[in-house]
């Protein structure tokens, strides 16, 4: 059964600037995959609970203390564009 | 046919907590940009968030402070989108299983309470704060946009309402009620000016008597009561104009525009919203079991609720007992120790909300520096029930206290505020008066009654006014009826 | 005899007898990488002037009586998707061209801290999604037995260097398989440790739920002596094991006499190179001639394991990844408009096989599909360890090839994803269970290729993992070296 995807929706989701020909590729190969991949469908998993961590255990957390924050330079340093301690982007189109 | 509004408010309240929601950097407000931050909260590559555990505790009590239910195994979320000051590009959040849910909070508007429910509160990390250049500030118009991440990653507490509102009056009063409890509690500046407590709202119309929901709008940027509540009695009365004229509603976000008293639509990209939720796997179940919340609940402070109920058991009337309530905390405590040491009730409440407050607001003092104590409180009452002091002399006695003069009598001595409640002193100054009057009192028994207020006046002009203007009142009247 | 062909016991023997320093011991191994780099680009980084500083250290140390273990003093390399502080660390990918950690990984700290001497960065599959360390953005890493052929992957680069002698043992990662079948493919040992044993802190996160940190080395003896220096509680790692790490030495030397190993039906049969197949059928024979009580055991939910795996994987990964988004740090393609800036750097800093898979994951994650994909992957993974922890009723471990071929020709399989997914079809299953697991080199194929035999084991059982590997490790005997890179 072949998968029906909207690549350009899941393009735009994923935030990835691809163009018709990209999107055609990735639209075949995850048919593929998909197709491969909707195999864990035809288990029988009425009333199974999804697993979480291996190991079992919960509750790790942390003390609230504060601990040293990293120097604003180094950090910086790895910023494409920067400016008066922000970082700097272009404008935004849309509210979040 | 008439309509009728249906509101659900989300209030996103800044924990404050020492350190971060999932790393040690330092919570703190209107420092340098970009200094509180480190591998974690700015998403470096590599890092994994630990949850602080006061935080967990402070949400608990939040929820327990609002009749919820604790889930006994709760988990973290990964809520997936993409905006430039969302470290991540998924914020952690809550989904299927918040650490609380099923609650509610009852309000008061206009006399009738009501009990509005609680649909869930859940624990997350907040964003960093974008600054947009140019433009005058608005987002679609800069050029340019700066990104500070410092509060990027503090703890965020969502609690959301189911829709149960409907009146923006009530709506306000639903969101100073979460506000004046998450303040007592003390997990929250609760600063409306600072973001640290956010509210946004849901609002739809539908006819009167429908069951059914009207298209949901939600309200952004409100940052004051008023404000929350002039933008959804403006949003009701624009959907009502479109449904009116025969127009549609969209499904939509609208910002507030404060100044223009408007709620406008914002520009967003269609089917941008598809989160993607799913398990954290940095993070493992949180179990809040009934012991650990026991623990919890044994540290909470009386909440305002349950103290309203208390002033009430006491007498005092319900609209003191709400001011009362709202009253700074070093001002309930006195209220407290004033009512333990035999004061009447009612009397201390009044008191505290009226001339107090008033007292400290006018003369810019922090309450909880204010020299009047709970017992001093006491002994003003009495001596103002006991015909003492006037009134009058009772305020001024107050503002002496509050500067640390004394106790009450003390104050009222050095400022030579005492009545003359010696029966025998008052009448000879009545006896002298009425003696001297001669005119007055003639005109009183053709039928000119209300010659008494001025012979009242005579005398308490020779007592220096410290007789009791009531019992001059009641002697003179005796006097002259019985000659 | 060059030091650069030392096992790490033998180089710390060495170096508490004074029979050399830790100095000419990187010396000897950066000389090695000088003589086979161009061919096999096995690293992206050398850090030659931090690895000779590290080890005059570690002389110094030694010298004056300070001894921090077994790795003291021994040049390893790690896996470029390891934060290192101040030394560039890329995950093989251009959107972090020239990123500089300013922290590093909990790990590579504690191989610091036990002498050990990082002497670079090796390549990977970008972001470590393959199994053939194609998908470097800088290029492919070559296989030292033959250069025509791949290393497997996604930890490549590792296996490469520590089979090359360009480090004595290596720091890998896998999510799927990526530390295993690269072993397998160049005729290393590599340990997959239990879900939560290594910390991941500074681990650059593919897929969280299923990623693990662990050795490459020569011997079974050197891996664990490695993971040793690794494993434990991290506080900043709150998926990591706080019990009691066990002693990954308690059963060696045991034998496999009494114990109960296991075969898996699903891990064999069409599309298992016959040499492999016989390989692991005549180790498993001489297992039982030494008194190991083999059966054959079925998991049939194996057959999914792959299609779960290419669900939550991608899932996750589609998340991990979205913070390379041109804000703080790496490459930025500018745009008008921050959502266009984001798209065109996530679009051209990306390589194809991470679009593919983040792409594969959002579709998994979105509205409407999520229950059918990513929410049913995630319950039949539930499934696997219900199958496991039946198998583990029944026998002590479970054993299969590590891959079902060898090391395959560079190019074979790049066209076909899929085909390229079913390298990992023998390691999957661990991961997905959070157990941990082994591959030690068995012997040669016809064309002088090496075999895997892959040791799987119960949550935390790595002591009675380490026993077998060790029992199988002296039963093969296998001490070939890499013939197709000349030293
Ligand atoms: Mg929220
Ligand atoms: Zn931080």
């Amino acid at each position: 059964m072949p998968i029906d995807i909207d690549i350009s929706h899941v393009a735009r989701l994923a935030r990835l600037a691809l163009d018709d020909d990209q999107l055609e590729l990735y639209r075949r190969q995850l048919g593929v995959i998909l197709e491969h991949a909707a195999r864990v469908q035809a288990l029988d998993t009425e009333g199974v609970e999804p697993t979480g961590h291996p190991l079992g255990f919960t509750n790790a957390f942390r003390d609230d203390e504060v601990r040293p924050s990293l120097d604003r330079e180094v950090v910086l340093a790895e910023a494409p564009e920067e400016r008066d301690g922000y970082f700097v982007v272009p404008p935004a189109l849309e509210g979040p | 046919m008439s309509w009728e509004p249906v509101i659900g408010i989300e209030v996103h309240v800044e924990l404050r907590t020492d350190s971060k929601m999932f790393c040690g950097c330092a919570v703190s407000f209107g420092e340098e940009p970009n200094v509180n931050i480190c591998p974690v909260c700015l998403g470096l590559p590599g890092s994994l968030p630990v949850p602080n555990r006061r935080a967990i505790e402070w949400i608990t009590e939040i929820g327990l402070a609002l009749n919820c239910r604790i889930s006994p195994v709760s988990v973290f979320h990964r809520k997936n989108y993409f905006y430039a000051d969302l470290p991540k590009n998924y914020q952690i959040s809550q989904y299927d299983v918040p650490v609380a849910h099923d609650g509610w909070l009852e309000i008061t508007v206009d006399g009738a309470t009501r009990r509005i429910g609680i649909e869930r509160a859940h624990m997350e990390e907040d964003t960093g704060k974008s600054i947009h250049l140019g433009g005058g500030g608005r987002i679609h118009s800069a050029e340019a946009t700066l990104l500070d991440f410092n509060r990027a990653g503090v703890p965020l507490v969502e609690v959301v309402s189911r829709p149960d509102l409907r009146s923006a009056a009530e709506a306000r009063a639903y969101a100073q009620e979460l506000r004046a409890i998450v303040a007592e509690l003390g997990v929250s500046d609760a600063r409306l000016e600072e973001g640290s407590i956010r509210f946004d709202a849901n609002v739809s119309v539908r006819r009167s008597g429908s069951e059914d929901f009207g298209t949901k709008v939600e309200i952004k940027n409100m940052n004051s009561f008023r404000s929350l509540e002039r933008a959804i009695d403006f949003e009701i009365a624009r959907q009502v104009d479109v449904l009116e004229a025969g127009g549609v509603l969209v499904q939509e976000t609208r910002h507030w525009d404060e100044e223009a008293g408007v709620t406008r639509g914002m520009r967003t990209k269609e089917g941008s919203s598809d989160y993607r939720y799913f398990t954290e796997p940095d993070l493992v179940p949180m179990v809040i079991d009934e012991r650990w919340q026991d623990e919890i609940r044994a540290r909470m402070p009386e909440l305002p609720a349950a103290r309203r109920a208390r002033y009430r058991g006491l007498g005092v009337d319900p609209q003191t007992a709400g001011a009362l309530v709202g009253a700074p905390e070093a001002f309930r405590r006195l209220f407290d120790e004033a009512v333990e040491a035999g004061a009447d009730a009612r009397a201390v409440a009044n008191w505290i909300t009226g001339e107090l407050v008033a007292w400290a607001r006018r003369e810019a003092v922090d309450p909880s520096t204010v020299a009047v104590t709970g017992a001093g409180l006491a002994e003003l009452v009495a001596m103002v029930a006991a015909g003492e002091l006037s009134a009058s002399a009772a305020k001024d006695v107050l503002d002496g206290m509050a500067r640390g003069e004394g106790s009450a009598r003390q104050v009222a001595e050095s400022r030579d505020l005492l009545q003359i409640t010696d029966r025998g002193a008052i009448e000879s100054a009545v006896d002298e008066v009425l003696a001297e009057q001669v005119e007055a009192v003639q005109r009183y028994r053709s039928g000119e009654t209300k010659v008494v207020g001025f012979l009242v006046g005579q005398v308490m002009r020779a007592t220096g006014g410290k007789a009791d203007p009531r019992a001059v009142n009641e002697l003179i009247r005796a006097k002259l009826d019985e000659a | 005899m060059s030091l650069a062909d030392l096992t790490i016991t033998e180089a710390a023997r060495g170096l508490r007898e004074r029979r050399f320093s830790s100095r000419e011991l990187v010396d000897a191994v950066l000389e090695r990488a000088a003589q086979t780099e161009a061919e096999l680009h096995a690293y992206l980084t050398l850090d030659h002037e931090g690895a000779r500083r590290a080890a005059d250290q570690a002389d110094e140390e030694l010298a004056s009586g300070t001894d921090r273990g077994p790795l003291h003093g021994i040049p390893i390399a790690l896996k470029d998707n390891l934060c290192t502080s101040g030394v560039e660390t890329t995950c093989a990918s251009q959107i972090l061209a020239g990123y500089h950690p300013p922290y590093d990984a909990t790990a590579v700290r504690r191989l610091r801290e036990a002498g050990a001497v990082p002497v670079g960065k090796t390549n990977l599959d970008e972001f470590a999604m393959g199994s053939s360390t194609e998908n470097s953005a800088y290029g492919p890493t070559r296989n030292p037995w033959d250069p025509d052929r791949v290393p497997g992957g996604s930890s490549g680069g590792s296996a490469a260097a520590v089979a090359a002698g360009s480090a004595l043992g290596a720091l890998g990662s896998d999510t799927g398989g990526s530390i295993r079948q690269p072993a397998s493919l160049c005729g290393l040992v590599g340990v997959k440790p239990t879900y939560g044993l290594v910390s991941r802190y500074g681990l650059v996160a593919f897929a969280s739920s299923l990623d693990q940190i662990g050795p490459l080395a020569r011997t079974v003896e050197d891996a664990i002596a490695i993971l040793e220096a690794i494993a434990g509680h991290d506080p900043a790692d709150a998926t990591s094991w706080a019990g009691e790490v066990p002693d990954f030495r308690a059963e060696l030397g045991r034998g496999v006499e009494g114990l109960r190993i296991g075969t898996v039906t699903e891990l064999s049969g069409d599309g298992y190179e016959p040499a492999v197949s016989e390989a692991v059928a005549s180790m498993v024979a001489e297992l039982e001639a030494r008194g190991a009580r083999v059966e054959e055991v079925s998991l049939p939910t194996f057959d999914v394991a792959l299609s779960a795996y290419y669900l939550i994987a991608p899932a996750e990964a589609s998340a991990n990844l979205a913070r390379f988004d041109g804000v703080r740090y790496g490459l930025r393609v500018p745009g008008a408009t921050t959502e266009e800036m984001m798209a065109r750097t996530r679009a051209e800093g990306f390589g194809p096989e991470v679009i593919r898979r983040i792409l594969l994951g959002t579709y998994a994650l979105s509205a409407g599909y999520y229950d059918a994909f990513y929410g049913q992957a995630h319950r039949v993974r539930t499934l696997i360890a219900r199958d496991f922890a039946r198998a583990y009723e029944r026998v002590d471990v479970l054993v299969s090839p590590t891959s079902p071929t060898v090391a395959f020709p560079i190019g074979e399989r790049t066209e076909d994803p899929l085909a390229m997914y079913l390298s990992d079809i023998c390691t999957i299953p661990s991961n997905l269970a959070g157990h941990p697991a082994i591959s030690i080199p068995i012997g040669l194929d016809d064309a002088g290729l090496p075999i895997g035999f892959q040791v799987m084991a119960p949550a935390l059982a790595e002591p009675l993992l380490f026993r077998v590997a060790a029992e199988v490790e002296r039963i093969a005997g296998f001490d070939a070296r890499p013939t197709g890179v000349a030293p």
